[in-house]
Order: C-alpha cells, then sequence, then structure tokens
C-alpha cells in the first residue's frame, strides 16, 4: 500500500473561484462547495480529507491554472524535489 | 515519465508579470468559462512535448485577447478575426515552431470568417484552436454566426431567427469541404470524460504540427456562463443538451500519415535589396546640415488641405522628403475624398526629432489651407499658439482664430504668374521654408532632380523658381 495520504485532492481556496465545476466531476463526491467565503467573495471548493481515487477529474474541469491539484496515487514526498 | 502530481502546468508563465491589476496568480476569465480549461489542456500539451520555448501563440479578439498573459510562448496579439493571417506570417517566417492561432467563434466565424478559410485553404503550417460557446462573451453576450437557432442573446431578444438571422455555422463542417487540411476534429468540454477526448485532440494536433504536418483544426464546444447568464454546471448540461445535437462530435478530416509536408520558401528581410530595387541607395542621402530652426517648429504637426489637383498630396510629400534629408522623422498619411477628380483632399504630415505616434494630424500644429472649404474645416483644430498658412488667392473670407499665427500668402497667384498653376506645391514649399528656416532654398533646388524623378529639366527649373518666389513672398512681407 502507498502512503494513505495520496491520491488527495488540495484546493488553493483563494484563487478558486467556486464555479463548481470540479465538485460535479469529481466521481466520489469527496469536493464540496465551502460554507467559507474566500476574499472574492466566492464559496470555494474544498476536499472532505478522504476518498480521493487520484481520477484527476477535478484538475482537467477545473478552469484556473493554480486553484486545484491533485497527489496521485505514486506520488511520494522523499521523491519531490 | 509518469506524471506523480496533476499541477499547473509549466507552460503557463509562473507569475503573470503581463497581466493589469494586482492579481497576477489567477486569470481574467469568469468562473467556469472553458477557455480555462482549454488553456490548460495546451499548456500542458506543451510541457509534456517540451515545446514551450518553440511555439508562438497568436492570441484573438474575444475574451482570449489575454490569451498572452498566461502562456509562457512567444506571443502575437492580433487585430479581430486575423489571427490566421499573423500566424501564417509567423509560420512562414519560423518554419521549424508551432504556431498556434486560438480564437474564439465571434473572431474566427464572423469577423474572420474569410481568413480562416484561405488559411485552411493554404494549408498552413498551423493549429487552430476553436473556441465555439455560441456567443460573443466579451462584448457582453451577443449573436455570433455559432448561436443556436431560438437561443437568446442581447442581439436576439426573441431567440435567434433563421429567417431573419441565418443559420449557425458548422465550422469544422466547412473546412472539411476543402483540400488541403490535415487533421479536423470537433471535440467538447463538457464533461470529464470529454475533456480528456479534447485533451487527446490537443495534443494530436500539436504532434502533428511538430512533424510539420500541415493544417490542424480543432473545434472545442465550450461555455460562456456570463454571457448565457447561466450557472457553470447547468452549462455543461447546456452544452451537451442543445450544443451536442446541432454540432455532432468526431474526426472530419485525419489525413495522418499521408498529410503532405509542404516546404515553403523563407521570407527574408533584406531592406537593402528592397531599396536596390527602388533605386535607393543609403549612400544617395544628401543629408543637409541643420539651420536654426525655432523651438515652436521643431515638432510640426502638418494638414495640408485643398481641392484635388492643387498639389496637395505633393505638397506633403515634398514636406516630409525634405525633412528626411536634414535628418528629421517624418511621415505622410494621404486621406482622398470619394470623387476621382476635383475633389477635397488632405494629407497628414509629422517632422520631429522624436517618434512619430499617430500619422494624422487631428490638431495640427501647422494648417495649410489651398481653399476656403479646408480653412473652415480644419481652423478650429489647429493647436493654439501654431500658425496657418492660406491661399489668399482662393480664400475669400478672414481667419477667425486670433491665438495662431497667419499667413496670407497668394499660392495661386503666384504659380499663376511664373506661368503654371501647377507649380503651387514649391511655392508651398519655398513659403515653408522662410516661415519655419527649416530648408534652405538651395537645398530644396538640389533636391528637386529627386522628388520630380524623370522631369525635363524645364520643369525643374520653373519648380526652382517657385521655391525662390514663395521664399522671397514670405521675406518680403512678414517678419
Ligand atoms: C474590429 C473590431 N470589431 C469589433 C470589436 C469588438 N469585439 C470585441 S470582442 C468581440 C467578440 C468576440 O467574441 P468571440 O470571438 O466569440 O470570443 P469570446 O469573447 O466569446 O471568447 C467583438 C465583436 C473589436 N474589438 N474589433
Ligand atoms: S473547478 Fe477550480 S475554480 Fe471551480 S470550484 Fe473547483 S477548484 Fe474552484
Ligand atoms: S464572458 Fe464568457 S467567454 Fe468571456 S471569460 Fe466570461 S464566461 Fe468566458
Amino acid at each position: 500500500m502507498t502512503d494513505p495520504k495520496y491520491p488527495r485532492s488540495e484546493v488553493n481556496s483563494e484563487k478558486c473561484k467556486g464555479c463548481g465545476l470540479c465538485i460535479a466531476a469529481c466521481p466520489m463526491h469527496v469536493l464540496v462547495e465551502s460554507p467559507k467565503l474566500n476574499s472574492k467573495g466566492y464559496h470555494f471548493a474544498e476536499y472532505v480529507g478522504k476518498g480521493c481515487v487520484g481520477c484527476g477529474n477535478c484538475f482537467y474541469n477545473c478552469p484556473e491554472p493554480d486553484a486545484i491539484l491533485v497527489y496521485l496515487k505514486n506520488y511520494d514526498p522523499e521523491k519531490e524535489v | 515519465m509518469k506524471k506523480t502530481m496533476l499541477q499547473k502546468p509549466k507552460g503557463f508563465i509562473d507569475e503573470y508579470k503581463h497581466k493589469a491589476g494586482a492579481e497576477k496568480d489567477r486569470t481574467h476569465y469568469c468562473p467556469g468559462c472553458g477557455h480555462g480549461i482549454l488553456h490548460k489542456l495546451i499548456a500542458e500539451a506543451l510541457e509534456d512535448f517540451g515545446l514551450v520555448d518553440e511555439t508562438i501563440l497568436i492570441s484573438p479578439v474575444g475574451c482570449s485577447v489575454f490569451a498572452y498573459y498566461y502562456f509562457d510562448t512567444g506571443n502575437f496579439q492580433a487585430a479581430h478575426g486575423r489571427a490566421p493571417a499573423v500566424a501564417t506570417a509567423a509560420s512562414r517566417a519560423n518554419p521549424d515552431k508551432i504556431v498556434i492561432s486560438y480564437q474564439g467563434d465571434g473572431d474566427l466565424a464572423a469577423i474572420g470568417g474569410n481568413n480562416i478559410l484561405q488559411a485552411a485553404n493554404r494549408g498552413e503550417n498551423i493549429v487552430v484552436f476553436f473556441i465555439n460557446n455560441a456567443i460573443y462573451g466579451m462584448t457582453g453576450g451577443q449573436m455570433a454566426p455559432t448561436t443556436l437557432e431560438g437561443q437568446v442573446t442581447t442581439t436576439t431578444p426573441y431567440g435567434r431567427n433563421t429567417d431573419t438571422d441565418g443559420f449557425p455555422i458548422k465550422m469544422s463542417e466547412v473546412l472539411s469541404q476543402l483540400t488541403a487540411p490535415t487533421y479536423i476534429e470537433r471535440v467538447s468540454l463538457h464533461d470529464a470524460p470529454h475533456i480528456r477526448k479534447t485533451r487527446n485532440a490537443v495534443r494530436k494536433a500539436i504532434k502533428n504540427a511538430k512533424e510539420r504536418k500541415g493544417f490542424q483544426f480543432v473545434e472545442v464546444l465550450s461555455t460562456c456562463p456570463s454571457g448565457w447568464k447561466m450557472d457553470p454546471v447547468k452549462s455543461m448540461k447546456w452544452v451537451k443538451e442543445k450544443m451536442l445535437p446541432l454540432y455532432p462530435l468526431g474526426v472530419y478530416r485525419d489525413l495522418g500519415d499521408d498529410a503532405k509536408i509542404t516546404t515553403r520558401p523563407v521570407p527574408v528581410m533584406d531592406p537593402v535589396a528592397v531599396w536596390e530595387k527602388l533605386g535607393i541607395s543609403a549612400e544617395a542621402d544628401v543629408d543637409f546640415p541643420r539651420g536654426d530652426v525655432a523651438e515652436e517648429y521643431r515638432k510640426l504637426s502638418i494638414r495640408v488641405a485643398g481641392f484635388g489637383g492643387q498639389g496637395i498630396m505633393v505638397t506633403g510629400q515634398a514636406l516630409a522628403s525634405v525633412a528626411l534629408e536634414y535628418g528629421y522623422n517624418v511621415s505622410w498619411l494621404p486621406s482622398y475624398g470619394p470623387e476621382m477628380r476635383g475633389g477635397t483632399a488632405n494629407c497628414s504630415v509629422n517632422i520631429q526629432d522624436g517618434q512619430i505616434g499617430a500619422a494624422e494630424a487631428v490638431k495640427p500644429s501647422m494648417l495649410l489651407a489651398m481653399n476656403r472649404p479646408s480653412l473652415e474645416k480644419f481652423e478650429e483644430a489647429v493647436e493654439p499658439g501654431g500658425t496657418l498658412i492660406y491661399n489668399s488667392t482662393l480664400i475669400d473670407i478672414e481667419p477667425t482664430r486670433a491665438d495662431i499665427k497667419v499667413f496670407a500668402i497668394p499660392i495661386t497667384g503666384i504659380a499663376d504668374e511664373l506661368g503654371n498653376t501647377r507649380v503651387q506645391s514649391m511655392v508651398n514649399i519655398g513659403a515653408y521654408a522662410a516661415i519655419t528656416d527649416m530648408f534652405r532654398v538651395e537645398d530644396v533646388i538640389a533636391l528637386l532632380p529627386k522628388l520630380f524623378k524623370g522631369k525635363k529639366q524645364a520643369i525643374l527649373d520653373l519648380n526652382a523658381k517657385a521655391v525662390k518666389a514663395g521664399f522671397a513672398y514670405v521675406k518680403d512681407n512678414f517678419k
């Protein structure tokens, strides 16, 4: 088993525009709209903390270059530069 | 190498330093806009193929006008609809580069309709990414050629009516009627599986471009949540339910390995060869030393105006040509009336040391009015403190401005006395020389053979007399 911390999705709450596309695209329903607002007034998306299968749907559905990222199953923090 | 992480692709600039405003870490696109999704796929492909530095991206007019904020490639921003022409030039001049024309449907299918058709028909070595979002996004949601029948937009408030507005244009189908294109596919961004197919199409087109396989066209059905007045998730459903039936997805052309690889001559920029063809050589420049020119005449924006046939254009060209020999930067911009003969004519001339911005003398610092309508039309526009020279032979009214210097000169009369009305333009040059001290009479006369190439000596002599007469009139009557 790889580190259960991965795969995992991570939203940058400030860069997220709250469009909801990642939430709609997630087959595991592990992304949700936050009740909180970011400084631009958007209800940003949030990863619930478990259940991500690393499909990458959220990353490719998100129109913002840098609002969401996905650590894939084979991600190994030791090997990353 | 297998990815271990999905993150902002390196095809994007780290910090969007060209972007206006404080938010240099996010795009200007509306929440949920399909442009961003396609941008990401392109940026990722360029990174994965190691082509970021090998790519020139042409951004259009439309919401993606600012694509150059984001892509770490070479960039041009083209006039509305002209991205394929600019891409053609970029690709012809840089045949080893990947050239991408990124366009919306208003840009590509409306104002640029013919532009894309011709580039496709030439089989240019370019990749066109075509965002079809069925509307003009940037300008606030007007009908595009791709707008669906019945679709409400700000310019089709009762829905697009095909009787008055025509039918949606299916660009992939239209272009697939041409012989030259290599690859044409229509894809969609409406859900994750289709975004993956779009990703494949993007990568295929870019790979083809790397192999110089000619014209690649990827039409991407996309969303404009703002223009459609719909939330982003519903917008995706709308693409699926409304756009897909009209715009069938799939490959419309794929020549694969049969694609012709065309090598075209690379245009060379060789100004010296052009000069030689035109019979101009750098050494032939006379380069006169400058006289003492008063401050007010060192940065001139001149309007010369009158009837066609009064030597208006010749006057303007001569002013610019002579000033050039003194080392000034010059511009000459003609403006003709609609009539072929006898209509109004005017031109703008700029003479100065610095860089010339607008060529048109909207607020001239000098007006040379050869007839009454020109005086009436342009007098108001002259800059306070500017100069007015007017042809008192033909103009029987007094100028009204008190805040400008005025020189009433019987230009037509002086020319007539010399026996030929047509030398009016050289009377003008002589008068200008006397007023501004910018030109010496003997310098102008020395230049006449160049200004009137191929003219007989007698004509040159007559024009020389005209220069002297214009000069003398000012010296005798003013100052
Ligand atoms: C010559 C010219 N005509 C008109 C305009 C106004 N204009 C700006 S964007 C635009 C439409 C763009 O629509 P589209 O290509 O669909 O792009 P989108 O904004 O939807 O991405 C128009 C007509 C312009 N900038 N230049
Ligand atoms: S798709 Fe991107 S911008 Fe939209 S809610 Fe998800 S993270 Fe935010
Ligand atoms: S107006 Fe439409 S096309 Fe333009 S950024 Fe917004 S959603 Fe995208």
